[in-house]
This record gives C-alpha cells, sequence and structure tokens, in this order.
C-alpha cells in the first residue's frame, strides 16, 4: 500500500488555501450579481432566502437593495428598472407565497419581454415534496410564466447557472428568468473557482440567422409600394435600433404607426410618426391598415388589440415581418416575407437596398384621417372650456411642462389609453406600461423601479383609481427609499374601462365598477408624501407644475369626468376598419 | 383538416423539460395521443416522439414554440406518410386457453405475436405494429380471455432523414451552434438540418 506523507506545513498550506477559495452558495450568487454589473435588487426576506440576506449585508456598498411592501411591487421594480435602463432588472423573494406572489409579474415580464432574473429561496432540498413549511412548488408554477427556470439543490452550481440566467434572461427575445434555490445550497461551502459570464447555450439560439434572399425580397416590395405602412413594436427599443428604424422610415419615406409597447421609439412629433395602433389608437393608422399595399411590421407580434378580426386584418397588403423570435412568424399574420433576426441587424440591410422615396399623398391620407379625428374626439378631449377635467386635457398640460422629457409609467385601463395616445416623446426607453398582460397595479412600483433605471430622468406614475388601490402599499417603500417619482392619479371614481364597455356593450348596466376610494392626499401624508386633490381647470397648470417642481416624491389626485369615454374605439371582433369615432 | 402528425424533439436531458413541452400542449387544450421520452443515440441528447391529431397550421405553430424553448435543440413533425413507426403491445393470456384452443395459436402466429414469458398460469405475447396491427389481437383476445394488456407509445423514424445521426453528434460537441441549430424554416421538413 502507498502511504502518502504530508509535512505539517504543506498540509497546513493547503488547508489555507483551500480556505480562501472555499465560499457559501449565498456569497456564490452575490459574487455572480456583482459580475454581471448589477447595481439594484428589489426584494424581500424571508426564512427560505436568509442566508442570502446574510451575505448581503456584507455586501451593501456594491449592491442596493431596496426594500419593497409586497413580492408582487418587487417584481415590477424590477421590470420599470428593466424597461427604463435596458438593463437585467433583479429581484428577490422567499419561498412560498412570497414566490407565489411574483406570478403576475412574471407573466407580465414574458408577455412584455422584459429581461428579469428573479432568485428565490427554497426549502432544504432534503424537504421538497414532504409539504415543508413555506414550500411550493415554484419551479412548475412559473414553467409557462418563465423564459426559463432552474431549481438550484448545490452551491456548486450556483456560478454557472446564475450566468446562464442572464445571458438567457438578455439575450433574443429578453423575457423573465426565475432560479429557485435550496436553503442547504444557499448555506454550502463549495471551492469557487471564480465566475465567469455565459455566452452560449447550445440547445438555445437567441437569434435566427439573417437571409439574405429575404432581405431583397422585403426591399424589392417596399420599392414597389404605392402605399407602404410600417407598424412597429418593443422590439426596435429591446433591439437599441431606434437609428436604424429611423434611417429605414426617412430613407423610404414610410408613415410608421407604433403599438403601445413600441410607444416612444420614435419621436412624437416626427413627421412620419402618424400615431397608434390598435383598438384605441388613432384612426388613420388603423383604417389605412386595410388599405395600404404593403404593410411592414417590426418587432411587434400582433397582438389581438392591434389587430382587432384578424379575417379582416390588412387583406389586400402583402406582408414583411422582421421579428428576433420566429415562433412570432405566421403566428396571427400569414407573412409574404418573413425577415427573421435581430431588427439592428436587418434594418441597415433592408434601408441599404430600398429607394430614396416619399409617398406625398399616401402620408396625406394618414393626416386628414388624423384631422378628422380631431375635429370628432381629440378636440374636447384636449381643449375644453367647460365641464369637468378630461384626462385627455391632464396629459396635455402636463407635455407643456415636461416637454416630453419624462419617463411615464402607466397602469390599465382608460387613463392608460389616454395617456399613451397624447404623451409626448423625445426619446426611447420613456414608456413604461403594462401592455400584453394589462396588469392593474403595475404603475406605482414600476415607477419606482424605473426612477432606479434612470437616475436622471423625471418620471411621474400616471394611475387610475382602480390601479393605485391595487399596490399602494409600496407608498412605504416610497418614504423609506426617498424615490423620487411623481404619482398622477386619474381619478374619475370608477373603474372606467370596464365602465365604458358596460355602457357601450352591456345598456349601461355599470356591474360593480362604481369604486370608492380613500383620501389620497391624507393617506399619501400618512407616508410622509406631500399631496394635492384637485378639480378644477383653473388650479391644473399650476398644481402640475407644483408636482412636477417639487423635491422628492409627490402625489397630485385629479378628480376628472366620471363618465368619460376613450374614443376611438375598435370594439372587440370587429375590423381594424369599423373604428368608431363615438 | 385535422390528422395525425408525430412532433419529433431534441431536448437536453433536464429536470422539468417534460412538462415545459407538454404545458405548450395542453395550454391549447390539445390532447396527446401518445408520447415517447428516451434517452438518443446521443449522450445527454434525449429524443421525444408525441402524436397528436391537429390541422397543420396548428402544428407547425406549436413545433415553434416549442423549439423556443431553451433547452430544446430541435424540433420536427411529420405525417403518417412521412415516417416509420411501431408502438409495442404486451398481451397477457391464461396459458390453459392458449393450451385448449388451437385458432389462438394461428392467430397468434398470424399476427406475429412473439411469447415473452411463458409460465403454468399465463403467458405473455409481444406484437411489435401499427395501432391497428395490436389492436386486431386485443380484439380477438378480449372475448377469449385476457388477464392484462399494455401498449407502448409509438416509436418513428423518419423517411428523409438523411445526416441526421452525424449532424446530431455535432450537438455532442457542445460547440456554438450557429450553423448546427436551425430553428426556422420548419415548414421545409423535408430536408431536415439541412436547409
Amino acid at each position: 500500500m502507498e502511504t502518502i506523507v504530508i509535512s505539517p506545513q504543506a498540509a497546513t498550506e493547503q488547508k489555507s488555501e483551500a480556505e480562501q477559495v472555499q465560499i457559501s452558495g449565498s456569497k456564490a450568487v452575490l459574487e455572480a450579481l456583482v459580475n454581471e454589473g448589477v447595481d439594484v435588487i428589489f426584494g424581500y426576506p424571508g426564512g427560505a432566502i436568509m442566508p442570502i440576506y446574510d451575505a448581503l449585508y456584507d455586501y451593501q456598498s456594491q449592491l442596493k437593495h431596496i426594500l419593497v411592501r409586497h413580492e408582487q411591487g418587487g417584481i415590477h421594480a424590477g421590470q420599470g428598472y428593466a424597461r427604463s435602463s435596458g438593463k437585467v432588472g433583479v429581484v428577490f423573494a422567499t419561498s412560498g407565497p412570497g414566490a407565489t406572489n411574483l406570478v403576475t409579474g412574471l407573466a407580465d415580464a414574458l408577455i412584455d419581454s422584459t429581461p428579469l432574473v428573479c432568485i428565490t429561496g427554497q426549502v432544504f432540498a432534503h424537504l421538497l415534496g414532504t409539504d415543508a413549511f413555506q414550500e411550493v412548488d415554484v419551479i412548475n408554477i412559473t414553467t409557462p410564466i418563465t423564459k426559463w427556470n432552474y431549481q438550484v439543490t448545490d452551491a456548486n452550481e450556483i456560478p454557472h447557472v446564475l450566468a446562464k440566467a442572464f445571458h438567457i434572461a438578455k439575450t433574443g427575445r429578453p423575457g423573465p428568468v426565475l432560479i429557485d434555490i435550496t436553503k442547504n445550497a444557499q448555506i454550502q461551502k463549495f471551492d469557487y473557482k471564480g465566475y465567469t459570464k455565459c455566452n452560449h447555450i447550445r440547445s438555445y439560439r437567441p437569434k435566427p440567422n439573417v437571409r439574405p434572399e429575404y432581405i431583397t425580397a422585403a426591399a424589392k416590395l417596399i420599392n414597389e409600394a404605392k402605399k407602404p405602412f410600417v407598424i412597429f413594436g418593443q422590439g426596435i427599443i429591446l433591439g437599441k435600433a431606434e437609428k436604424e428604424f429611423k434611417a429605414f422610415i426617412e430613407k423610404g419615406g414610410l408613415p410608421a404607426a407604433w403599438t403601445i409597447l413600441g410607444l416612444s421609439a420614435l419621436e412624437t412629433e416626427h413627421p412620419l410618426n402618424v400615431g397608434m395602433l390598435g383598438m384605441h389608437g388613432n384612426y388613420g393608422p388603423n383604417v389605412l391598415t386595410n388599405e395600404c399595399d404593403v404593410l411592414i411590421a417590426v418587432g411587434m407580434r400582433f397582438d389581438d388589440r392591434v389587430t382587432g378580426r384578424l379575417d379582416k386584418y390588412a387583406k389586400q397588403a402583402k406582408i414583411i415581418h422582421l421579428d428576433i423570435d420566429p415562433a412570432e412568424i405566421d403566428k396571427n399574420v400569414k407573412t409574404t416575407v418573413p425577415v427573421w433576426g435581430d431588427c439592428k441587424e436587418t434594418l441597415p440591410l433592408i434601408t441599404a437596398l430600398i429607394d430614396e422615396k416619399q409617398h406625398p399623398n399616401w402620408l396625406n391620407e394618414f393626416y386628414s384621417h388624423s384631422e378628422k379625428e380631431f375635429s370628432a374626439c381629440i378636440q374636447a378631449e384636449l381643449n375644453p372650456v367647460s365641464g369637468e377635467l378630461k384626462m385627455g386635457e391632464v396629459i396635455q398640460v402636463m407635455n407643456e411642462i415636461t416637454g416630453g422629457n419624462a419617463i411615464i409609467v402607466t397602469d390599465v385601463g382608460q387613463h392608460q389609453m389616454v395617456a399613451c395616445r397624447y404623451t409626448k416623446f423625445n426619446q426611447s426607453k420613456s414608456n413604461i406600461t403594462s401592455g400584453g398582460a394589462g396588469t392593474m397595479g403595475f404603475a406605482l412600483p414600476a415607477a419606482i423601479g424605473a426612477k432606479y433605471g434612470a437616475p436622471d430622468r423625471e418620471v411621474i406614475a400616471i394611475i387610475g383609481d382602480g390601479g393605485f388601490q391595487m399596490t399602494l402599499q409600496e407608498l412605504g417603500t416610497i418614504m423609506q427609499s426617498h424615490v423620487d417619482i411623481k404619482i398622477l392619479i386619474l381619478n374619475n371614481r370608477f373603474l372606467g374601462m370596464v365602465r365604458q364597455w358596460q355602457q357601450l356593450f352591456h345598456d349601461k348596466r355599470y356591474s360593480f365598477v362604481d369604486i370608492e376610494s380613500p383620501d389620497y392626499v391624507q393617506l399619501a401624508k400618512a407616508y410622509k408624501i406631500p399631496g394635492k386633490q384637485i378639480s378644477l381647470r383653473s388650479e391644473l397648470k399650476s398644481s402640475l407644475t407644483e408636482m412636477l417642481h417639487h423635491k422628492g416624491a409627490y402625489l397630485l389626485d385629479v378628480m376628472v369626468e366620471k363618465e368619460d369615454n376613450v374614443f376611438p374605439m375598435v370594439p372587440a371582433g370587429s375590423s381594424v376598419s369599423e373604428i368608431r369615432l363615438k | 383538416m385535422k390528422k395525425e402528425f408525430t412532433i419529433t424533439v431534441y431536448t437536453e436531458n433536464q429536470v422539468g423539460l417534460l412538462n415545459r413541452i407538454a404545458i405548450i400542449f395542453s395550454r391549447r387544450k390539445i390532447n396527446i395521443d401518445s408520447m415517447n421520452t428516451s434517452p438518443s443515440e446521443v449522450e445527454s441528447v434525449h429524443r421525444f416522439t408525441i402524436v397528436i391529431t391537429e390541422t397543420e397550421d396548428v402544428v407547425i405553430k406549436i413545433c415553434r414554440q416549442i423549439e423556443k424553448q431553451v433547452e430544446v435543440l430541435k424540433a420536427y413533425f411529420n405525417t403518417n406518410e412521412e415516417l416509420v413507426w411501431q408502438e409495442l403491445a404486451l398481451y397477457k393470456v391464461p396459458t390453459e386457453v392458449i393450451a385448449e384452443k388451437v385458432l389462438v395459436e394461428r392467430l397468434l402466429r398470424q399476427y406475429g405475436a412473439r411469447a415473452v414469458v411463458i409460465r403454468k398460469d399465463y403467458i405473455v405475447f409481444e406484437v411489435t405494429g401499427q395501432r391497428e396491427e395490436t389492436d386486431k389481437l386485443l380484439e380477438v383476445l378480449e372475448p377469449i380471455g385476457l388477464i392484462e394488456f399494455v401498449r407502448s407509445a409509438r416509436v418513428a423514424i423518419i423517411k428523409a432523414s438523411d445526416g441526421f445521426h452525424s449532424k446530431l453528434k455535432e450537438f455532442e460537441a457542445d460547440q456554438p451552434g450557429d450553423q448546427v441549430v436551425e430553428n426556422e424554416f420548419l415548414n421545409h421538413k423535408g430536408e431536415v438540418f439541412t436547409m
């Protein structure tokens, strides 16, 4: 038998070397975040994530942790951060109810392609499947609403799993990733070999190869078009392709309309920006969708709120669809030319091949429809002279003060549609809203996150009285962390969008839409946030100015017309050309 | 028009992936007629064979959504005409029935059955074939005396799969999948891997 003799000195040397590289799983998690350039974490501690929080105590100088008041608030804040900064939002939650509170935010982030890495604690690995205290099968609950999820049961996995998580969350079509870490893995000491970023997973292909034949085919269709029409979505913002997009439409003289997630990718006052698509979009873009000859969809997914009735959607047009996600091609609308790939790469390739052109007559059709819409609905909404305050005019006055430079975070409902329709935007990543999921309660926490994502910019949360009451506990976060955001409540004392539908389609049978509010100014005061309630037109401008000039958080509760409706409207199940002006 | 499609999926060997794939069907309320999953010939790569009855349009969308999953290497779909496929069925019958009735013996020969276990009290036969073939023997045995029956999921070979194996070996290398994984052009299914 061979005997190995180790000198006492060497043995201690080995031991100290080993001690140097042995770290806990929790520390490895935080090391990963530091290496990925994370600066803010939104989270809430609890039993199963305590080892990570314990390690976080020593990382406070590198990682800022914002203590939210509810995990849903945490994840929406993460989303707001990701949307305003273009970086990955990071969220911590504990096991069980902590993790299930993330569900709405995960679903929201998946459908709105928001990059997130959520880290949840989990019970000890040996307790999995035993109905242990605060044990919930988080992986299976979140499988349909995450781009990827993984349960870590051994600390050795942590560095490469987190590297994978960040890679998956931010590349290709971004999305939320959830990593569930059992408590034993958080505590376990292991040999840490440093952190290496992930840039390749063999089964994962973030973007499809660009196919030259489709680039040529798309350019040919655009060059032959008499009435080309561009519709664009968040793909431009996610792909950081705003410049490339502008060069494309300017060279071809192509009128362009946006989905609500594409909003702010092209400045509002650009002459080729013809407005908003969809159910409460502008008149021209909706009607002319069914008159264009070539429809060029860029980084958007033909949501049913955009297309209305599919069998009557742009049937006359040839369709070019640029998307990074092959599963979006032909999903809802059959494409003539599918341009797979990242629009940051594909747009310049197409731009190079298209003719420099203007389509003045065609563009004028948009302008004349816009005039028609202005006199039918916009004029009365933006410039009323009597009666109660209108939501539109509040936005209009806000535009005058911000000059279109603020980040606007909206909730869901009438105020959201009005804000998207009328807010002026000068720069990208400025409109943050829950589009695909339509999550009420999104705006307040998302605005908190948006401020951390873009600390130098003004952030205004525009919220209805219904949605505000869903997540108003986050006023506590604003108070404690001194988050400088402005809260603008458009208060119509109704669940306005549902009421509008009940009025139009259910014979005014107002079933449970009459919602009472607390005194929001008093409420804010309890959280040490100054505020004011107004209902008069004469107070509007001065109050908005006061709010926007105030240093620190401020709440303005604006009482608006109780039964105002958002028009135009494409009723559900109707074609976009059947858009109603009243 | 709805018809039978076989979806073949190559994946990483990962806990939870079965669920991730299954929910793509259940989300659209599509019933899975048959599903087989087993290791492929390449270490760490698994192969799913899933049979559903749907329209081609829906099947294309489902395949793209499957392929979109991070741990899925590739998904294909084929009609029955494009496949060679088999199912395995086991029939347990009392030995006395077989001994007494020559008819049964003849039937078993006719359906190419093979005895897997022969005991004093029962015999287990095995038949490999398509659904109709295994069904026919079942119909015949049932009135005579059947103790237990089980059928496997479908396994299928794609007729036009030239180069399949060698491409799959490339996955093993764990190299950047730039040219290897083509997750578009699912509709050009004739020339898998070499679009």
